[in-house]
C-alpha cells in the first residue's frame, strides 16, 4: 500500500465520498398521520430559559405523556409571518389540530390572521385578549392571576428582608408588570408597612445584560430579596444570589439556580391547565373561549419554600395561600395610594382578583420606588 | 510544445481561443461555479456536524427540501420570508459598492415601519391611492435619511460606518420604543404598546391568489433596478470607481460626497421600504416587533451575494427556505432551533474563504489556457 501527500483532489475525492455516506443514512420518518391529536407548542423564545417559555414547555411535556397525543413544539418563534407560517406548517405538515402559540405579541395579528383559513383547527393564546363579537370563535384566551402569586412572594420577602428595601427588575411598565410589582410589595407590606420596594425597568421582555446590570444596581442600593418580571429570570437570580441577596422567582422555578438563596416563586401550572384543556378536546368537548383562574383554579402555583425561610414566614405564607384558595381574594384593599400622591382606592374598597380594572393598572403605589415612564 | 503551438497561432482560431464562446462561458461560469462550489461545501461540512449530533444529513436535506421548497405552501412560507430580506440586503450591498460596510440595516427597517405608522392616523381620511404611497415614500425617505447620515459622518468626519451604522440601530430601536411606549402610544394596546392600528383601506394586501404581500414584488424590483443602477449608468460606474479606490475617484473630479451619500441613502430607503411592508401589511401597527433581526440576516444575504443586486434574489430565497424549514427540523428531528444558524453559519463561512479562489482556477481563465502549467 501505498501513501501519498494530501492534494486537492484526493481532499475532494475523499469529502465526496464523506457526502456519499451522508446520503445513506436515511431514517425511517415518523408517522404523524395516526388519528392521533396533534398538539402544537410554539414559544417566542428557548424552552428552558428557567422562565415564560420553559413554563409554557413544562405544559406540552405534560400534554406529551398524555395517551393519544403527540406534541409538536417549535421554539425562537419570532412575532412575525414566522409565527404565521409556524402555525401553517405544524397545520398543513404534522396535522396538528390545536395549537398553543404562546407568546402574548402572537394574538394580534397573527393568530387573528391565520385561524380564518382553518375553522377546524383551535387556537388557544395565553392572555385575556378574546372577545367574543371580534374573533374568530376558533380563537381562545386564557390566563392567570399571577399577581397573587407575587403577593404571596412578598409575604415571604416581607418576613425575610433586614434592609426593608425590595428590588424588582422589570420588563416594560405595562399593566401585567406593574401588577406583579404593586402586589409584591403590598404582600410584603402586610407583614411590615414601611417596606419599599426600588423598581428597574429594562425595556425589553429579554435583554440579560440590562437585567444584570438592574440587578446589580438594586443589590448596590441596599435591597436584599430581589425578584423580576422579564421573560427568562436566570439571569437576575443568579447575579442578586452571587450578590448576597435572597430571590424570589417568577414564571417557573427557578430552585436550581440558587437553592440556598431561593425563597419561594410564583409559577404557572401550564402541566394542569394545559393536561385539562386537551382531555377536554379528547373527550370531544370544547374548551371556554375565555378562561381565566388563579390558585383556585390551578392556573398559577408556588415554588416549594427554600430552606432559608423561617417559621414566622412559612406559616404567613400559608394562611394567606388557603385564603387564597378559597377563591375572590383581594391583594389591592383600601385606603391605597399609588406612589405620586393620587389615590386609587378609598376606605372600605377592594379589587378582587378578578377585577377588570386591574388589567389596565397604569400606577406604581405608594412604597414603590420608581416610575411608569 | 504550448510556445510553439503559440507562435503558430493555431489555437486563435479554434473554440479554445480567448475570444470564442467557449472562453466567454468559461469567464462567466466563475462567478456561478466558485459560490455554488462553496454552498456544496458548506452543506457536506454541515453533513459532518450532523453526523457528530447523531442525525442523518439525508432526512435532515430532504426535511428542508419539503418545508422550504416541497409544496405550494412551502414557497409561499419561503417567498412570505424572501420579501423584507431582499430589501434589507440591498441596504447592505449598495453602499458596499462604494466600499462603505453598513449593517445598521436594521434599525432603518425599524424607522421605516414607525414613520408608516405614526403617520398612518393623519392619513386615515385620505383614499388609499393617496395615503399608501405617501406612507410608503415618507418610511423610505426617513431610513434613507437615517442611514445616510451614516455616509454623512463617515465621508465629513471621518467616522467608522460600520460601528456608526450598528449603533444608529439600537439608536433606533430604542427611539422607536420610546415612542410607541410614550408619545405614540395607542392607549388601547395595553399589554403591548403599539401606535394606532392602521385603517383598513390603508393595509397593504397579498398578491392575488398568494399568500404573500406585495413586499415580494417590490423588493425583487429593488434588486432589479440596483443591478440596473450599478452596472448599466453612469452613476453606478462612478459608484463602483468609487469603491475602488476613492482617492483616484476624487482626482477624476467625481462627486464623491453625492455619490456616498446618495447610494448609501438609497440602501436606506429600500430597508424603510421593508419596515413599511412590515406595517401596513403585516402587522397593521409600529411596534416593537419590527425589530425581528431582518437588518442583520440582509448583511447575510449581501455578502453570500457579494453585493451583486441580481445574486441577492437566488441567496434570499435560498436563505429564507432555510428558515422556513426550521420549524420542520425541530419538529421531526428533535434539533434546536439554532441548527439553522449553524447551517447558515457554515454556508456563510464557506462562501467567504471562496472570495480568495477567485482567478486561481484555470479553466476560468482562457487567457491562460495555452500557458504550461
Amino acid at each position: 500500500m501505498t501513501f501519498t501527500a494530501p492534494n486537492r483532489r484526493g481532499f475532494l475525492k475523499a469529502s465526496a465520498a464523506l457526502a456519499g455516506t451522508s446520503a445513506l443514512g436515511v431514517l425511517p420518518a415518523a408517522s404523524f398521520a395516526d388519528g392521533k391529536l396533534t398538539v402544537g407548542f410554539i414559544y417566542v423564545g428557548p424552552r428552558d430559559d428557567f422562565g415564560y417559555n420553559q413554563a409554557h414547555a413544562e405544559g406540552a411535556a405534560a400534554v406529551k405523556a398524555m395517551q393519544g397525543v403527540s406534541v409538536v413544539e417549535e421554539e425562537n418563534v419570532s412575532e412575525s409571518v414566522d409565527v404565521q407560517k409556524s402555525m401553517e406548517s405544524m397545520i398543513n405538515f404534522d396535522g396538528a389540530s390545536l395549537l398553543f402559540p404562546t407568546s402574548f405579541g402572537y394574538f394580534d395579528p397573527h393568530i387573528l390572521e391565520v385561524a380564518p383559513k382553518f375553522p377546524e383547527v383551535r387556537f388557544q393564546h395565553a392572555a385575556g385578549l378574546w372577545q367574543a363579537d371580534m374573533h374568530p370563535s376558533n380563537v381562545g384566551s386564557y390566563f392567570g392571576y399571577i399577581g397573587l402569586g407575587q403577593y404571596l412572594n412578598g409575604i415571604v420577602a416581607g418576613h425575610m428582608t433586614a434592609s426593608g428595601k425590595l428590588g424588582f427588575v422589570a420588563a416594560k411598565p405595562i399593566p401585567q408588570v406593574l401588577q406583579n410589582i404593586n402586589s409584591f410589595l403590598l404582600g410584603a407590606r402586610q407583614v411590615n408597612p414601611a417596606i419599599t420596594c426600588q423598581v428597574i425597568f429594562t425595556g425589553e421582555w429579554s435583554l440579560a445584560v440590562k437585567e444584570a446590570e438592574a440587578t446589580n444596581a438594586l443589590a448596590d442600593a441596599g435591597c436584599d430579596i430581589i425578584t423580576c418580571h422579564v421573560d427568562g429570570p436566570k439571569v437576575v437570580m443568579e447575579t442578586a444570589a452571587a450578590r448576597g441577596c435572597f430571590i424570589c422567582g417568577y414564571h417557573a422555578d427557578q430552585t436550581p439556580l440558587a437553592p440556598g438563596k431561593y425563597l419561594t416563586g410564583a409559577e404557572w401550572n401550564w402541566p394542569g391547565v394545559y393536561t385539562r384543556m386537551v382531555q377536554t378536546v379528547i373527550d370531544g368537548g370544547t374548551i371556554p373561549n375565555f378562561d381565566r383562574g388563579g390558585l383556585a383554579e390551578g392556573y398559577i402555583k408556588m415554588s416549594p419554600l427554600g430552606p432559608a425561610v423561617t417559621d414566622a414566614a412559612r406559616k404567613h405564607f400559608e394562611t394567606t395561600k388557603a385564603e387564597m384558595m378559597k377563591g375572590g381574594f383581594a391583594a389591592y384593599e383600601g385606603p391605597l395610594m399609588d406612589n405620586k400622591g393620587s389615590q386609587i382606592l378609598g376606605a372600605g374598597q377592594v379589587f378582587l382578583e378578578t377585577d377588570i380594572a386591574l388589567e389596565s393598572m397604569d400606577y406604581l403605589v405608594e412604597g414603590v420606588i420608581g416610575t411608569t415612564s | 510544445m504550448a510556445a510553439t503551438d503559440r507562435a503558430t497561432g493555431w489555437w486563435k482560431e479554434s473554440r479554445f481561443s480567448p475570444d470564442g464562446w467557449l472562453a466567454a462561458l468559461a469567464r462567466r461560469s466563475e462567478a456561478i461555479a466558485i459560490p455554488v462550489g462553496a454552498l456544496l461545501a458548506g452543506l457536506a461540512a454541515f453533513s459532518l456536524f450532523l453526523f457528530a449530533l447523531g442525525k442523518a444529513p439525508a432526512e435532515f436535506y430532504a426535511l428542508v427540501y419539503k418545508a422550504a421548497f416541497g409544496t405550494w405552501f412551502s414557497w409561499q412560507n419561503t417567498l412570505s420570508r424572501t420579501a423584507p430580506l431582499l430589501l434589507a440586503a440591498l441596504c447592505v450591498a449598495l453602499p458596499a459598492r462604494l466600499g462603505l460596510v453598513v449593517i445598521g440595516g436594521e434599525g432603518a427597517i425599524v424607522l421605516g415601519g414607525l414613520t408608516c405608522g405614526a403617520l398612518a392616523g393623519g392619513l386615515s381620511g385620505f383614499h388609499s391611492t393617496v395615503a399608501i404611497p405617501v406612507l410608503t415614500v415618507a418610511g423610505a425617505a426617513a431610513a434613507g435619511i437615517w442611514v445616510g447620515a451614516v455616509a454623512a459622518l463617515r465621508h465629513y468626519r471621518g467616522v467608522n460606518e460600520t460601528i456608526a451604522s450598528l449603533l444608529t440601530a439600537y439608536i433606533a430601536i430604542a427611539l422607536m420604543n420610546h415612542l410607541v411606549e410614550g408619545p405614540l402610544r395607542d392607549p388601547a394596546s395595553l399589554n403591548k404598546p403599539s401606535t394606532a392600528p392602521l385603517a383598513a383601506h390603508l393595509r397593504i394586501g397579498d398578491i392575488p391568489g398568494w399568500d404573500v404581500h406585495w413586499g415580494l414584488i417590490v423588493g425583487v424590483l429593488g434588486c432589479l433596478l440596483s443591478w440596473v443602477l450599478i452596472e448599466r449608468t453612469t452613476w453606478g460606474f462612478a459608484a463602483r470607481i468609487v469603491g475602488g479606490n476613492p482617492r483616484a475617484a476624487q482626482i477624476q473630479g467625481l462627486p464623491l460626497a453625492r455619490l456616498i451619500l446618495g447610494f448609501t441613502a438609497l440602501g436606506g430607503a429600500f430597508a424603510g421600504l421593508a419596515g413599511v411592508f412590515e406595517v401596513a401589511a403585516v402587522h397593521g401597527s409600529a411596534n416593537a416587533s419590527l425589530a425581528a433581526g431582518y437588518g442583520y440576516t440582509g448583511i447575510l444575504i449581501a455578502f453570500l451575494a457579494r453585493h451583486n443586486p441580481l445574486a441577492i434574489i437566488p441567496v434570499t430565497i435560498l436563505l429564507a427556505g432555510f428558515e422556513a424549514s426550521s420549524g420542520l427540523v425541530q419538529r421531526r428531528m428533535d434539533l434546536p432551533d439554532a441548527t439553522v444558524l449553524v447551517l447558515q453559519g457554515f454556508t456563510f463561512v464557506a462562501i467567504l474563504v471562496s472570495e480568495s479562489l477567485y482567478g486561481r482556477f484555470r479553466m476560468f481563465a482562457p487567457e491562460r489556457w495555452s500557458l504550461p502549467r
